[in-house]
């Protein structure tokens, strides 16, 4: 005890434990804000039923079974085939078109492809729409060079939509599920080779049991991605296709109706029930692939 | 010889698929019926006012969500790697949330949020809820947006700090006499550039590229002003189409430069297993010292 006095010097900074929580207070109060007050607005509204003639309000279920039935139920369904297609075909794409990358071993073609596949994966949206529309629409430049509109093609459904989606989500699977096709080692190849296994059963045995839980994360990040897309199909579709999330934001612009705000929020919850499930997958398949891809 | 040529085959089709509408957006905007190829979109539509005002929008909306964004993120990040582990899951996790609630739904809420200044007409709340959404410059977006940017601004980060040694470097500068304040700015974040402008130019594009939050809210950035002029100036709307193409692949470029390039991919795969061995060593070392205390 006497010490403390003779080493005065170095006491306060060894004793003042300043608390460190200042220092994250800012993130946690912005994101109370920001993200809280939104987002339980939105839980609260979906719950809430507004009476359209008296203006007052109680507690039901009204808006959540509206959300869930009729042409409602409809864009929900239609939503969630879009983005179970378009994710499968563009985690079995973007995976091969990663593994030829990755094998072809020419750090000129890798080089090009990352670079690539870094800016498509940000053409999406209104953009991406737009050379779609300019590509494959009615008066398209490829439509009018093949006479497409006699095939019966038409850009504005949802073959058209699978197509544009894929254009900016191959290439994000390729930036996704390199690190893991990396991770599969030249070693294990020669090695199965040389117990006598032909490349088919190297990859049915070892290399696909070992990507899975990358391929099936990749595969979930995909699905969250055009699950959640809304500005390339409003532009490119407008509501030809029974969509979600074109549906939430025609409630959302059209506010004519007293409740159909609340409808939205009940169709925004939906939302966020159905990405919840989704991404609950991935948590533990992230551990899994950790083991033998880290 | 088979698998060479299947693969040949699989590249050709996917350069087709990924150059043929880019190639065809261009010819659309420079194809005349009457005149043949005109660069009249590029030319007069480049200096036309609703382009240069939206852009200018959407550039200072981006520049401000990156800046708060930073703000949040780097000090809050840092105290959590040094100071408080057990904070770390938590803070993942809300960095992530916003991953799960999709933008139409995010703006659903904040749209009811606005919605309340009629309610809230005689109180102080109603002069930020009219500052909020100030046609010229509406922070309401930036703060929406630093929301929806913070998932790319913690793995980005995380992954930055994952690769330096943080705690020698504060110790090192503290003891050389040196503020909190001047450690962040002087030792963590040079150290972090890498890090910090990745997550910084993800962020950027995000923004500039923006369209459901900003039409919900009936703002004017550049994504939406593109999507007004489609109607009536097809031909310079997808010439707008273009040029954020170029803006992204700049903003990507910026990026690669900045962050100091990475070479090979064996350079790079040789980086990431050592990151990944510090980090692990950097678990086990933290879960000691948790189990000492």
């Amino acid at each position: 005890m006497s010490t403390t006095r003779t080493s005065g010097q170095r006491t306060p900074r060894r004793n003042r434990r300043r608390p460190r929580w200042p220092a994250v207070l800012p993130f946690f109060l912005f994101l109370a804000v920001c993200f809280g007050i939104p987002a339980g607005t939105m839980a609260m509204g979906a719950f809430t039923v507004t009476d359209p003639a008296t203006g007052a309000s109680r507690y039901g279920l009204d808006n959540v079974t509206d959300s869930l039935s009729g042409a409602y139920a409809t864009g929900l369904t239609g939503s969630v085939r879009l983005s179970l297609f378009s994710a499968l075909l563009a985690t079995v794409l973007g995976t091969l078109t990663g593994q030829a990358v990755v094998a072809s071993r020419r750090p000129a073609l890798r080089k090009a492809v990352v670079a690539a596949c870094g800016v498509l994966a940000n053409f999406s949206g209104a953009p991406l729409a737009f050379a779609f529309i300019a590509t494959l629409g009615t008066t398209g430049v490829v439509t009018r060079m093949f006479d497409l509109q006699r095939t019966g093609f038409s850009l504005y459904s949802f073959t058209g939509l699978v197509l544009a989606y894929l254009y900016f989500m191959i290439p994000l699977m390729v930036v996704a599920v390199l690190p893991a096709l990396d991770g599969v080692r030249t070693q294990w190849q020669e090695a199965a080779a040389s117990c006598g296994a032909t490349r088919g059963q190297f990859w049915r045995h070892i290399g696909i049991p070992v990507l899975m839980p990358s391929l099936l994360g990749g595969a979930v990040l995909m699905f969250g991605t055009s699950f959640a897309s809304h500005a390339t199909a409003a532009v490119m579709t407008g509501s030809s296709v029974p969509l979600i999330t074109i549906q939430i934001s025609n409630a959302l612009n059209g506010n004519v109706l007293v409740g159909q705000e609340n409808l939205a929020l009940a169709m925004s919850l939906n939302m966020v029930v159905i990405a919840l499930l989704v991404m609950s997958v991935q948590i533990p398949l992230q551990r899994r692939s950790a083991r033998w891809l880290g | 010889m088979a698998r060479l040529n299947s693969r040949h085959a699989v590249q050709g089709l996917a350069a087709l698929y990924f150059l043929v509408p880019i190639g065809a957006s261009f010819w659309f905007t420079v194809d005349d019926p009457v005149e043949g190829v005109v660069f009249d979109a590029y030319t007069e539509g480049m200096a036309s006012e609703g382009l240069t005002t939206s852009l200018t929008l959407s550039i200072g909306l981006g520049l401000a969500t990156v800046a708060l964004g930073l703000l949040l993120m780097v000090p809050t990040m840092v105290a959590v790697a040094l100071h408080l582990p057990r904070l770390r899951r938590t803070v993942e996790l809300l960095s992530m949330m916003p991953l799960v609630v999709p933008p139409i739904a995010l703006v659903a809420g904040v749209s009811t949020v606005l919605s309340w200044d009629q309610d809230l007409a005689d109180t102080p709340f109603y002069q930020t809820f009219q500052v909020l959404q100030n046609r010229d410059f509406p922070l309401i977006l930036v703060l929406v947006y630093t929301v929806m940017s913070l998932p790319f601004l913690y793995r980005s980060l995380d992954a930055g700090l994952r690769a330096i040694d943080l705690r020698t470097l504060v110790e090192a500068s503290r003891s050389l006499g040196a503020s909190r304040t001047q450690t962040l700015r002087q030792v963590v974040v040079p150290n972090l550039r890498p890090a910090v402008v990745g997550g910084a130019v993800l962020s950027l594009a995000m923004v500039l590229g923006e369209f459901t939050v900003a039409s919900v809210l009936s703002f004017r950035p550049f994504a939406v002003w593109m999507v007004e002029v489609q109607d009536s100036q097809p031909q310079l709307s997808v010439a707008a189409a273009m040029l954020s193409l170029l803006i992204s692949w700049a903003l990507l470029l910026v990026l690669t430069t900045l962050a100091g390039g990475r070479t090979s991919p064996r350079y790079e795969s040789q980086k990431n297993q050592s990151q990944k061995n510090q980090s692990r060593n950097n678990q086990s070392g933290k879960n000691q010292r948790n189990s000492t205390s």
